[in-house]
């Protein structure tokens, strides 16, 4: 499969607090392949969110190396977006504002990226609120947002952190189903962190199980459904493998741990 | 009855409310004012002590007339909108210095909170010893202003969404970056909140000063009215400077109305 765009080589991770030490992640190895999407379940403080915040570069592992096609991570990457729970908006600017911070902050050529959002706008359906405020969107129109602004600095690889967990069930299908599809026509390479085990089993070619804390990778399921083309997230939910796919993960997952949820 | 006729029968009650509200605010007023006007004409009060409308009315106008009015009017304006301004301006970058330097902060919170508790009005005699009467009045302001500017404006900045700031730093965003593109609009309601508290303090810094070392201002009249026992002047000067707050007070909620419609905040009230 050639190199792994992302790789994480034996990278354990604990958190210093003035309460003591907490380890987060212990010595967890995965690689995600360019143009895969990967997902990552875990009970609730296993470190899953942990690990999206290495590659993003914003936490320095304790011990062991996060890797991006070869070259360790320093900091924030132009080729990695983030993208959080919550879309977590700027209210004082307008939807193509928002879209347009990253480019912004790096100081990538504005033209450019205007077109860009303007085109990531149309295809979420977005373009007639583009100079719309926050304030007036939908929960499920501000995510679709967020994730225009996270494709904005068009990064080849994009980590998401629940990205639907604070969505009502209907927008949550309705918009997995757009997103997958998007970022396949996109070829990004994607890895998606939730808690939700249908989730990762329609959007994802591989579930990583993490353990409970300190989380290392207890087992890893290839995702393969019958037919000449990989079912949309909605159908991969009614196929005929899922089931089996489901009742798997389940059984490998642990029950959440009851101490310092926060710590996801 | 149809919605429409209900909702125009809503709208007249809420009007007529609004109304009632606002003519039992004047007819407060007048009230007072008679009252305070019959009981000094009827000798119910000493009007050497308690002055009377019609005579802070003549005070006023005679004021007004030799010029002497706008004079102290003027000083105690200049100098409140520039210790307003120099209070801000010195409390907004101290505030920012303090968010850029988390370390800074720690090492002067203590010494924050007891400038914050200490009345101010007690340096009076220092500034006007180290600062001479003509400035005096400027320490005064911006000192009474500038400790409440910093500690509202910090909170401020700290209170700022992490995860907003978060969003920011997964772009490789600077401080500087942050700072401009999220932490001071974010904390532009804070900042207006501290305008509306400091134009207030502010006044109350010049009149102190004022009462300290000036040789004018409305401060200055209220204690030459005092000392040389004429009541109508400390009056007049009160219900001067009465109306003066009210629409320095005015014209900041305005602004803040604007900065909120502007940048599509939440007006806070």
């Amino acid at each position: 499969m050639g190199r792994p765009r992302i790789a994480l080589e034996e990278v354990s991770l604990t958190y210093l607090t003035p309460r003591g030490a907490t380890q987060a992640l212990a010595g967890v190895s995965l690689a995600v392949y360019p143009g895969e999407f990967v997902s990552i379940v875990g009970p609730s403080g296993s470190g899953k969110s942990t690990i999206l915040s290495l590659i993003a570069g914003i936490l320095q592992p304790t011990a062991g190396r996060v890797l991006l096609d070869g070259d360790p991570v320093t900091g924030p990457s132009q080729r990695v977006g983030y993208m959080l729970q919550r879309d977590y908006l700027f209210e004082w600017r307008t939807v193509t504002e928002n879209c347009l911070i990253g480019p912004e902050v790096q100081g990538q050529d504005m033209a450019r990226a205007r077109g860009r959002v303007a085109r990531l706008l149309q295809k979420t359906g977005l373009t007639a609120f583009a100079d719309a405020y926050p304030g007036q969107l939908s929960g499920g129109m501000r995510q679709r947002a967020a994730l225009v602004r996270t494709l904005a600095i068009d990064p080849d690889i994009l980590l998401l952190d629940e990205p639907f967990s604070a969505l009502d069930f209907q927008t949550k299908l309705m918009l997995a189903d757009e997103m997958w599809s998007l970022l396949r026509t996109e070829h990004k390479t994607v890895l998606l962190v939730t808690h939700d085990i249908s989730e990762a089993i329609s959007l994802s070619d591989r579930v990583i199980v993490l353990s409970r804390r300190p989380g290392r990778v207890k087992s890893v399921h290839e995702i393969r459904f019958a037919g000449p083309e990989r079912p949309i997230p909605f159908k991969a939910r009614g196929a005929p493998e899922y089931s089996g796919y489901f009742h798997r993960i389940w059984a490998e997952l642990d029950p959440p741990g009851e101490v310092n949820r926060n710590v996801g | 009855m149809s919605d429409e006729a209900l909702l125009a029968r809503y709208r007249r009650a809420q009007r007529r409310r609004r109304w009632a509200v606002a003519a039992a605010q004047a007819a407060l007023l007048a009230a007072f004012l008679l009252l305070w006007e019959l009981a000094a004409a009827r000798y119910w009060v000493n009007p050497m002590l308690t002055s009377r409308p019609s005579a802070v009315w003549q005070t006023l106008v005679s004021m007004a007339a030799s010029g002497s009015l706008w004079v102290h009017v003027g000083v105690t304006l200049q100098e409140t909108l520039a210790g307003f301004a120099i209070g801000m301006a010195l409390g907004m970058g101290i505030a920012v210095a303090l968010w850029w330097w988390p370390a800074l902060a720690a090492v002067l919170d203590p010494y924050l909170v007891v400038l914050n508790a200490l009345p101010k009005i007690a340096l009076g005699p220092i500034f006007y010893i180290w600062l001479g009467h003509q400035w005096s009045v400027y320490g005064m302001a911006v000192a009474i202003s500038v400790v409440v500017t910093i500690v509202m404006l910090h909170a401020g900045f700290s209170e700022v969404e992490a995860n907003q700031v978060l969003v920011m730093r997964t772009f490789g965003a600077t401080r500087g970056q942050i700072l401009r593109k999220v932490v001071i609009p974010a904390s532009l309601p804070t900042v207006m909140a501290a305008l509306k508290v400091n134009i207030g303090l502010t006044l109350v810094g010049v009149i102190v000063g004022e009462f300290l070392s000036a040789r004018a201002g409305l401060g200055y009249l209220i204690i030459y009215g005092g000392q040389v026992f004429q009541m109508q002047l400390v009056m007049t000067s009160v219900v001067i400077l009465a109306v003066i707050s009210a629409l320095l007070y005015l014209a900041v909620t305005w602004a803040e109305r604007l900065v909120s419609r502007l940048l599509h905040l939440p007006v806070r009230s």
